[in-house]
């Protein structure tokens, strides 16, 4: 029977083998140490890297749709009534038009032409809670088209009103006068750093009707559709692009639709390949790394063999030998394993500083380095404690 | 009428020795009773090595029955042979063979564990055992830090630790000075005459003579000796 006193004595055992060994133990160990940095440190990489981009794309775009209504010779944008159908779509939330202009802001008495005006509805703000960081967003009783309210930014609070009160003050854009309701916050996302707005005066969002009128069009060309949480947003794409359809008379080239959720699933599957590619090259040096330990412990059996010859003599059964062989190069590999996880953490810490990423211990990567080194030592630890537990003590006690 | 524990009949082994084939042993008749303290005398190549490994079932006949406390050896499994060495044999090398990373109390222990005998009591039989051979304050040194009869002393604890049938031992003294080589044979008297079987196998007439009883080996057969021939 195996109990746990074998268990404790062989691993006391193969802690002196290894101790008694140190040179050659550490090399030995050194081929898992690096298989499993290597391992692991790829795969944080990659995931951390591709976290970070998925979670700024979510910031963009999570259960939303993207709908470019270009239009046709037919029929240009959309109006009121195709955005009212889309509303009432099954698994939308709320569907939020974009019209965007540059204008001209005049605070006090001077002017300021490149000011970006951009016209949302009231879920905009709905979907984007933490948006506005003082005063408030525009609400549905904004959307009427005949209150002149708005929200500025801080590059528009920057250029032209630096020291002034800004809400309750007032603005006139292209000529209208607009009471300012809100102040938009910093964003610190993708989409701010793709954004290059050195060059103008800010950004002023205003009601889409407001804008609409601004831009002197009736019609909107591009719109968010807002998926309800829990709904498969493959299945409101669909609906959406029949509704459109229909409202285009099925022409050809009218509209697009752009799914982030598409992209996102993309994008974890771009991660899923790099992981399994990287973590395949990794693992060639854990390959190596096991067979350094199949080496070491074939030269531990044919120096221990009196050792075994003895043991044999005195009672131990074959697979008390074989236990205590597999034991030690699993000692050997999972302590290397243990020190290949500590290195390849800190590898991927290194990493997440230099990218400036957010440093994530991931639990998967962690584990699949434990039980691969594990495995490696019971792979490669089998055949030599095998070979150990079968030698003949009679030829094992005799050779010197 | 004594009790039989060891019965030989018509022992022989053979070994290929490329294509010829070489007997150790013709036909080994032996009987060994309980208490008895037998010496086997032989020079080297007789085939009192195989005739040893036979008797400690580290090594099986190729004809003939061996009946080791009442149980014929035969065509026991490795696993089978492991269990019958633990419980009835006790093994004494001429060069001790102990393990030289752990101390004397680990090596006197190794056959206790392979007995699958509970830790606690492990403890009390290793002390009573190194106690016994007179080694209780060298307990946790190393055999390096032992001298040679202290070093056969720990050996001998070992052997005894289980407490086997047989005390099976492979020239005893061959490694020590004579002083020394005595008080081990003294110490095997003193453990015949608590009545455990003694089999000391031998070159050494003058070694044999400790014994009660010897029998001779050449060329692999065996003959009743006596005392006055040695």
């Amino acid at each position: 029977m195996l109990n746990f006193g074998i268990l404790s004595q062989s691993f006391r055992m193969s802690m002196q083998n290894i101790k008694s060994n140190k040179m050659r133990s550490f090399l030995t160990m050194l081929g898992i140490i690096i298989g499993v940095a290597a391992v692991i440190g790829l795969i944080t990489i990659v995931q951390s890297v591709s976290n970070y981009v998925m979670n700024e794309f979510s910031s963009l775009g999570a259960g939303t749709v993207s709908v470019s209504a270009f239009g046709n010779a037919m029929k240009q944008g959309l109006n009121d009534n195709d955005i009212q159908t889309l509303n009432g779509i099954e698994g939308v939330a709320g569907v939020s038009p974009t019209v965007s202009l540059t204008g001209t802001a005049v605070f006090e008495t001077e002017a300021f032409d490149k000011v970006n005006i951009d016209g949302k509805a009231a879920v905009y703000f709905q979907r984007n809670p933490e948006l506005v960081e003082a005063g408030r967003p525009l609400t549905v009783s904004d959307m009427s088209g005949d209150t002149n309210v708005c929200i500025v930014d801080h590059t528009f609070i920057e250029k032209v009103m630096l020291g002034h009160e800004i809400i309750g003050n007032t603005i006139r854009l292209n000529g209208m006068e607009y009471t300012i309701v809100g102040i938009q916050g910093k964003s610190n996302n993708l989409q701010g750093a793709f954004m290059d707005t050195s060059d103008s005066d800010g950004t002023v969002l205003v009601p889409y009707h407001n804008a609409l009128r601004l831009t002197g069009k009736a019609n909107v060309n591009s719109l968010e559709v807002y998926i309800e949480d829990g709904v498969e947003s493959a299945e409101v794409e669909k609906r959406l692009r029949s509704a459109l359809n229909n409202i285009y008379n099925n022409a050809d080239n009218s509209f697009s639709v752009f799914n982030f959720e598409s992209l996102m699933t993309a994008m974890s599957t771009i991660e899923g390949m790099m992981s399994t590619m990287l973590g395949g090259i990794a693992s060639i040096a854990l390959l190596v790394g096991g067979i350094g330990i199949m080496n070491m412990m074939l030269v531990s059996v044919s120096e221990r063999t009196k050792e075994i010859g003895l043991r044999k003599a005195l009672g131990a059964e074959p697979f008390r030998i074989q236990a205590q062989f597999l034991i030690e190069s699993i000692v050997l590999s999972v302590f290397g394993g243990i020190i290949g996880i500590l290195f390849g953490e800190l590898i991927a810490f290194v990493a997440a500083k230099l990218l400036d990423t957010t440093f994530t211990v991931s639990v998967s990567a962690v584990s699949l380095g434990f039980f691969f080194s594990l495995a490696v030592g019971v792979i490669f630890g089998w055949m030599p404690a095998k070979r150990a537990s079968e030698l003949n003590p009679i030829d094992a006690l005799r050779s010197e | 009428m004594a009790e039989e524990i060891l019965r030989m009949e018509n022992i022989t082994k053979a070994y290929e020795l490329g294509e010829e084939e070489f007997l150790a042993l013709r036909g080994v008749d032996l009987v060994v009773d309980r208490g008895e303290f037998l010496a086997v005398l032989g020079p080297s190549g007789s085939g009192k090595s195989t005739l040893m490994n036979i008797i400690g079932c580290l090594d099986v006949p190729t004809s003939g029955e061996y009946y080791l406390s009442g149980k014929l050896i035969a065509n026991e499994s490795e696993k089978e042979l492991a269990r019958i060495r633990s419980k009835e044999i006790g093994f004494i090398f001429q060069s001790f063979q102990l393990l030289q990373r752990q101390t004397a109390y680990e090596n006197v222990e190794l056959p206790l564990i392979y007995a699958n005998m509970p830790e606690h009591k492990r403890k009390e039989r290793v002390e009573e055992m190194l106690e016994k051979v007179g080694l209780a304050d060298k307990m946790y040194n190393l055999p390096n830090q032992l001298s040679g009869g202290q070093q056969q002393r720990v050996a001998i604890a070992r052997a005894i630790a289980t407490n086997p049938t047989i005390l099976l031992a492979d020239e005893p003294t061959g490694a020590l000075d004579q002083k020394t080589g005595r008080q081990v044979m003294e110490l095997f008297h003193e453990l015949n005459n608590e009545g455990r079987t003694i089999i000391m196998i031998t070159h050494d007439a003058k070694i044999a003579s400790h014994a009660g009883r010897i029998v001779r080996i050449l060329d692999g057969n065996i003959s009743e000796g006596d005392l006055e021939d040695a």
